[in-house]
Formats: C-alpha cells, sequence, structure tokens
C-alpha cells in the first residue's frame, strides 16, 4: 500500500466512525426526576408547581410565555397592541397553530380559556390574574381583543403564567388525564407513582425540539434521589432535593451542578391574628431571634440568598432590608419584655417535609429558644399542611417556601393564610396593579417591600436555591426558575 | 454466673450508666446548635464527632439512651401491669367464658403486624414519645398474657397449690401469693428480652418520624437523620447503629443468661 493510498484509507475510515459517532451520541431521549408527582396534569386548576414542571410550554402554551432568564415574550401570541389608555389589549395569533389532536387553536380557544378562568364556578388556582378582565372578544379567528377594567401593567406577564395556557373546548373534559394542548410535546402515558412520558409533536408549529421523548420520573426520598442519580438511573433532577449531596455531584466529572435562583421566599410564616402574634413588638423580636446564616448554612448547606421580605433578590424591583432584621437575640429579648412576655411563650411550629423546612425548622426552634420563646415542633405531611395550617389557619409559626413569581400581592389579601390586615398595603397593591411605567412599578414595589418589612409580618428567611443536578452531556437545561418548569424544546445532549 | 450473663450484665449497665449520667452531666448540651461545627470526625472535643447541625453526638447519644430507656420501661410496664393479671385470671379461671374473651383478645391484638398498628396509632393519635410508648406498650399487653397463664396452669395442677385450696384460701390470693412469685423468674426473662424489642421498636418509629420529637434526641431519629449523609459522614449512622445494637445485643444476652441462672434445673444441674 503506498503512502497516499494509506492516508485516504485512513481519512475515508475517520469518516465514517464521526458519522457513526454521531449517530450514536446524539441521544433523542431523556430521563428527568422530580421529587414531586403531579394530582394531575391541568395547570388551569391547581395550584401544584409539578403539574406546571411536566406540562409548561412543553404540552401547553399561553399567550405570552416565560423564557429561562424570566423575561416574558410571545408566545401563541405572535403581537399585540395595547390602546392608549391601558385597558385594551388586541392579541394578533400565530397562523396555522393545531392543538395535538388536529383541531386548529384560534381566537374562539382563547376565549374559551379566559372565559373558563374569570367564570363564578372558576378552578383556577391563580384568579387574581384574571381579576381585571371585563370581556374577552373574537374580532377574527387569529386576533382577539381582551378588555380590562382598568389598566393592569402585569397583563403580559400575567398571560404567562402556566394557569393562563390556552386550552381547547373540544378537550376540556379529559384534560386532567388526557392533556391536548399546542406544544412541542405530545402526553404519551402515565404509570401512577413512576413516571410520566411526553412524545415530541410532529405538527408542532415552532422549532423542532432535539429530544424525541421525555420520562419524568418521581422520586420523592432524598436518599433514593442520590442513589439514581449516582447510579445514573436519570438523566437530570430537576431540583435535587439533598443540598448535602452536592458537593459530591461536583467533584464527579459524570455530572453537571446548576446552581440557580428560584422565586422562592422561604419564610417563617406567622399567623398575625393569634395572640401573640398580633403584636408588631412579638413579630418584631422573632426576626431578631433568627439567625439566617445559621439556617441556610444549617439546612441547605449554605445554598440560599438571605433575604429582608418577600421579594426575589434577582428582581431589579429588590431592596435589601435583610439589615432591618439583623440576628440580635438581646435586642429580641428586650422587645418581648416590653411587649409583657419577659419569661417568653409558648407556640406551635408546623413543619412541612422539604428539608429547608424541616432542618430549618429545628434550627429556627434553637434560636427561639435562646430567646425564651418554645416552638414545639409539629412535623406535618403536605395535604394536613394545606388542611390545617393553609386552609384552617390554625397554627402559630410554620415555614415554607412561597415558590409563585412575583407574589408579594398576597399580603394585599387579609384571609390569606397568614392573614396580614392592612389598609396601607392593599392601597399599595391597588396603585401598582394600575401602574404601567416601569420606574413608577419599581418604587411602589420598593414601598411595598420596606412596608411589609417594617411591620415584620413574617420572618424572611432566604431566597430558595434551585439545584439542579444533571449528567455532563445534558445542556440547555434552564438554570434559574422564573416559574415552575422544565422547558423540553431547548435540552439537547452533547456530542 | 455464665459468660453471657456477665457480658449482657456489662453491656446493658454501660447503656444504663449512660443516661442516668446523662441527668448530671453531658459534655456539651444535647440540643446546642452549632452550625459552623457541624458534621466534624471524632475527636478528643467530641468524642464521637459532630452532627449536620454541629451538635455533639456524644451527648445527643447518651440522652438519647435515656429516651429509648423510658420508653421501652414504660411499654413493658405497661405490659406487665395489665398483661400479668389478665394472664393470672385466665388461668384461675380455665376454661371459663372469661379464659376465652381473655385469650381470644390477645390472639386478636398478636395477630396484628405489631409495628404496623404502633404506626398508625401514632398517625391516628399524633407523632410523640408518649403515643409511642402507648402503640408499644399495647403489644407487650398479650405477650405477657399468655405467658404468665401457660406457666400459671402447670403450676395450678402442683401439690402446694392443692394443699393451699383445702387450707381455704381463694383463687385471687392463691394466684397473688403462691403463683406469681413462681412465674417471677420467667417474667424477669421475658421482660429483658421485651425490653430489647421496645428499643427496636422506640428506634423503628422514631425512624420513619413518628417517635421522640425533636429535639429530644432519639437513635433511630438520628440515623434518618444520617442517611444522605452517609457517603460522606458515615459516622452520623455508624454511631446512633452501634448504640442501638450494643443496647440489643446486651439485653438479649442478659435475658438468655439470666434465665440460665434462675432456672432452678439448670441451676441443680451446675452444683
Amino acid at each position: 500500500m503506498t503512502k497516499q493510498t494509506f492516508r485516504t484509507f485512513a481519512s475515508v475510515l475517520a469518516l465514517g466512525a464521526s458519522v457513526l459517532a454521531g449517530q450514536a451520541f446524539a441521544k433523542s431521549d431523556i430521563k428527568i426526576a422530580m421529587q414531586l408527582e403531579p394530582p394531575h396534569l391541568d395547570p388551569t386548576s391547581a395550584a401544584a408547581q409539578a403539574i406546571d414542571s411536566v406540562v409548561y410550554t412543553n404540552v401547553f402554551e399561553g399567550l405570552t410565555r416565560f423564557m429561562g432568564d424570566g423575561s416574558v415574550v410571545p408566545g401563541l401570541a405572535e403581537s399585540w397592541e395595547i390602546s392608549d389608555d391601558g385597558t385594551v389589549y388586541t392579541f394578533k395569533l400565530r397562523d396555522g397553530v393545531t392543538f395535538h389532536d388536529g383541531t386548529v387553536m384560534d381566537a374562539e380557544d382563547v376565549k374559551f380559556s379566559l372565559d373558563r378562568a374569570i367564570a363564578e364556578d372558576s378552578a383556577n388556582a391563580q384568579k387574581a390574574l384574571f381579576a381585571g378582565i371585563e370581556s374577552v372578544e373574537v374580532v377574527d379567528p387569529l386576533t382577539a381583543k381582551v378588555t380590562l377594567s382598568e389598566p393592569n401593567g402585569n397583563f403580559l406577564f400575567n398571560m404567562a403564567w402556566g394557569d393562563a395556557v390556552i386550552v381547547a373546548p373540544e378537550s376540556i373534559d379529559n384534560i386532567k388525564t388526557n392533556p391536548v394542548g399546542t406544544g412541542a410535546f405530545t402526553f404519551g402515558n402515565w404509570v401512577q407513582g413512576d413516571s410520566i412520558t411526553l412524545n415530541r409533536n410532529p405538527n408542532y408549529w415552532g422549532d423542532e425540539p432535539a429530544l424525541e421523548t421525555a420520562a419524568f420520573k418521581f422520586i420523592s426520598d432524598p436518599t433514593a434521589a442520590f442513589a439514581a442519580m449516582m447510579a445514573e438511573d436519570v438523566d437530570v433532577f430537576d431540583n435535587f432535593p439533598a443540598p448535602e449531596n452536592l458537593p459530591q455531584f461536583e467533584a464527579d466529572p459524570r455530572f453537571q451542578v446548576l446552581v440557580g435562583s428560584t422565586e422562592g421566599e422561604t419564610i417563617l410564616s406567622t399567623n398575625n391574628m393569634q395572640p401573640p402574634f398580633d403584636d408588631i413588638r412579638v413579630r418584631q423580636a422573632l426576626a431578631h431571634a433568627i439567625d439566617r446564616k445559621a439556617i441556610i448554612d444549617g439546612a441547605m448547606f449554605g445554598y440560599g440568598t438571605p433575604i429582608g421580605t418577600h421579594f426575589a433578590p434577582h428582581n431589579p424591583a429588590y431592596v435589601d432590608l435583610t439589615g432591618e432584621s439583623a440576628y440580635d437575640p438581646e435586642k429580641a429579648k428586650e422587645l418581648l419584655a416590653e411587649a409583657g412576655f419577659a419569661d417568653g411563650f409558648e407556640t406551635t411550629l408546623h413543619l412541612p417535609p422539604p428539608s429547608y423546612a424541616r432542618r430549618g425548622g429545628e434550627i429556627i426552634a434553637a434560636q427561639l429558644a435562646e430567646v425564651g420563646i418554645t416552638a414545639e415542633i409539629i412535623n406535618v405531611e403536605w395535604a394536613q399542611w394545606l388542611e390545617s395550617v393553609f386552609n384552617g389557619k390554625d397554627f402559630g409559626l410554620t415555614i415554607v417556601s412561597h415558590t409563585e413569581p412575583m407574589d408579594i400581592g398576597i399580603y394585599a389579601r387579609p384571609d390569606y393564610y397568614f392573614q396580614y390586615d392592612s389598609t396601607d398595603m392593599q392601597a399599595l397593591m391597588d396603585t401598582l396593579n394600575t401602574t404601567t411605567d416601569p420606574e413608577e412599578r419599581a418604587k411602589l414595589l420598593g414601598d411595598a417591600q420596606r412596608l411589609i418589612s417594617n411591620d415584620y409580618v413574617n420572618g424572611y428567611l432566604f431566597q430558595l436555591a434551585k439545584l439542579g443536578v444533571a449528567k455532563a452531556g445534558v445542556q440547555g437545561l434552564w438554570k434559574n426558575a422564573p416559574t415552575a418548569a422544565i422547558d423540553l424544546t431547548v435540552i439537547h445532549w452533547s456530542e | 454466673m455464665s459468660r453471657n450473663l456477665i457480658l449482657g450484665l456489662c453491656l446493658s449497665s454501660l447503656v444504663l450508666l449512660a443516661a442516668l449520667i446523662s441527668f448530671v452531666w453531658t459534655p456539651y448540651s444535647h440540643a446546642a446548635l452549632n452550625i459552623p461545627a457541624k458534621l466534624q470526625t471524632p475527636s478528643l472535643q467530641h468524642w464521637f464527632g459532630t452532627d449536620h447541625f454541629g451538635r455533639d453526638m456524644f451527648s445527643m447519644i447518651m440522652v438519647g439512651a435515656r429516651t429509648s430507656i423510658a420508653v421501652a420501661t414504660v411499654a413493658v410496664g405497661i405490659g406487665m401491669t395489665l398483661g400479668v393479671p389478665l394472664g393470672l385470671t385466665a388461668a384461675a379461671r380455665k376454661g371459663s367464658w372469661l379464659d376465652e374473651v381473655i385469650m381470644r383478645g390477645n390472639d386478636m391484638v398478636f395477630a396484628f403486624p405489631s409495628l404496623v398498628i404502633a404506626i398508625l396509632i401514632t398517625a391516628v393519635f399524633g407523632a410523640g414519645a408518649i403515643n409511642a410508648i402507648i402503640a408499644i406498650g399495647i403489644f407487650n399487653i398479650p405477650v405477657f398474657a399468655r405467658i404468665t397463664r401457660g406457666a400459671a396452669l402447670s403450676l395450678w395442677e402442683r401439690e402446694f397449690i392443692l394443699a393451699a385450696r383445702v387450707s381455704g384460701k381463694g383463687a385471687a390470693r392463691i394466684s397473688a401469693e403462691h403463683i406469681l412469685p413462681n412465674v417471677a423468674n420467667l417474667l424477669i426473662v421475658q421482660g429483658t428480652i421485651q425490653f430489647s424489642l421496645g428499643i427496636l421498636a422506640e428506634a423503628g418509629l422514631s425512624y420513619v418520624g413518628l417517635g421522640a420529637q425533636p429535639p429530644t434526641p432519639s437513635w433511630g431519629r438520628m440515623l434518618a437523620d444520617a442517611q444522605t449523609m452517609v457517603s460522606f459522614a458515615p459516622h452520623l449512622a455508624l454511631i446512633p447503629g452501634f448504640a442501638i445494637i450494643v443496647t440489643v445485643l446486651g439485653l438479649n444476652l442478659l435475658g438468655d443468661g439470666l434465665r440460665d441462672w434462675l432456672d432452678p434445673r439448670i441451676r441443680v444441674a451446675r452444683a
């Protein structure tokens, strides 16, 4: 064999090998683990985050949508016009969009979806998103006109939520078990207690996603989560439940760890109506009795950003108020004495299952004991928490992460479970809802943050981190969680 | 005394001693959190290291021994105080409807898997040491009732009982004065075994979060807390696990040894 032919032969071999390699490595399926299984698959009738994790942007799409960086971009609405007084939104819909069952998505579906959300008997978990909608009109098949009772600067943001996705009247009856949307993935099957499979939608209107199928596996136990990831039974863990194990994943070249932010303000929720917490001095004492750093280090192994108010630190309108409630047990004791509780008092601390609550609760109970407050720890499951704490309002203290984006509005709802009733806050939120100027909005949001911080409504602990773990080859995962979502359209395997 | 008995006695008293000393002294406060000093391996400062909150493991094990022993003692106590009289009554009224009611009731309680029912009880009435004690105690009742009845039945056939009856003593008095002292050995041995089972049950309930609630230390919960950290801080799981092994082994050896030691036949053979 001459040198020349050998070279040709070798390069042909190499080419063949690379082609083969390309085929072998371009994996098009993925197994994504998450901790909680969704109760059903209708994002428009339940608050469960797990539903959105599976179906948001994958199966269902809204008029607008969130991107991984938190920005809101056009979704099924290609463009929109806003009337000069800010009350009429005219959405121009994308042409040629079909639901998975073949029916066409048009303005009738938009009207149906929004009317369903604002109806008297609506089961929507976030009715406040739609509160200002007066009427929805079909102008032509690709134009829908939404009229608001007053301007709402948040309207396009609201329409991006999973609770505002567009559904079809033809398939609404079985939406909980057989969701039919317009997204890039169709519902495959659901093995209860184990997994949900989605398949690529061949008729998708947008760019074809790299993945052909995706399986969502449900692994609730942190120990099992660690084992499944280490054994490579799953490719991605959306939000890993045991922060203590992350250094091991970081040290292992097989894995990547994505530490990002969520919209989860983790707070020591305080029953503002239950004595002695109806006394602001007692709530202020609580705030000063808590050492945030110890909680973040002890419960989350250092993952988390301290917050001094109910607002996400990565939001441009965030005001750092952690100084207002700095760790100062002496001051806490003085405040308690002033309020007439020099010898402390007894209360309850309800803790739901996540480790931020269970571990954080043990630390907080110890810190409160230092200033004389005896907090009896009561560990509860989520169902029990919803029943007795969230709905029954039968609690003193509880720890929970509020994961909805931009949810400071809950402080304007006196019947919300922590029962903060402030006319100032309610007026502030009313003004905010009718303000569209971004600078003015930021100022109002700052005022609201200061107000709840000064009123020591709750103990503000830390912003929950998103702790993603994935195999090294997985790309495109959202690092942050501007909303609960696992956006499959951008996930792909590197070669 | 046999080797088993000595070893069992040593291990059991070691645990009991740790629990008793913990009332007056522990190296550190078992509840004091020291987050910066978390997850330390055993050292001169912290003999058993520190846990994920920087608490001293040695202090926690000592106080945990207290929890285990307290739960097991009261649970066995409940079993004995209710089970033994029931067994004596059943034996005294052998074959009567009372005997039937007591023993069939026992069979019913026996038929349920005990730990599962204990979980049910604590799930319904709330988690906590008190409910754990009651749950474990209930399942000790039939054990003692049965063993008492069995032993008492054979005693009732003996001549000295006949003599007592002839002298005019009633069934209740005979049971208390003659039967009970003669089944006491058996009850002590069974009590020791039940005690070790009680400690295991308490650890099991705490492991699933239904036993003593934080901040009260409990070996079972220490094990559960250590679960996700086994791969980088194995001492967190090994130490409470070892504490349970030592205690249960000690009590079982003690029970075995006591049985041999108290059994008159073996004693006679030895002499």
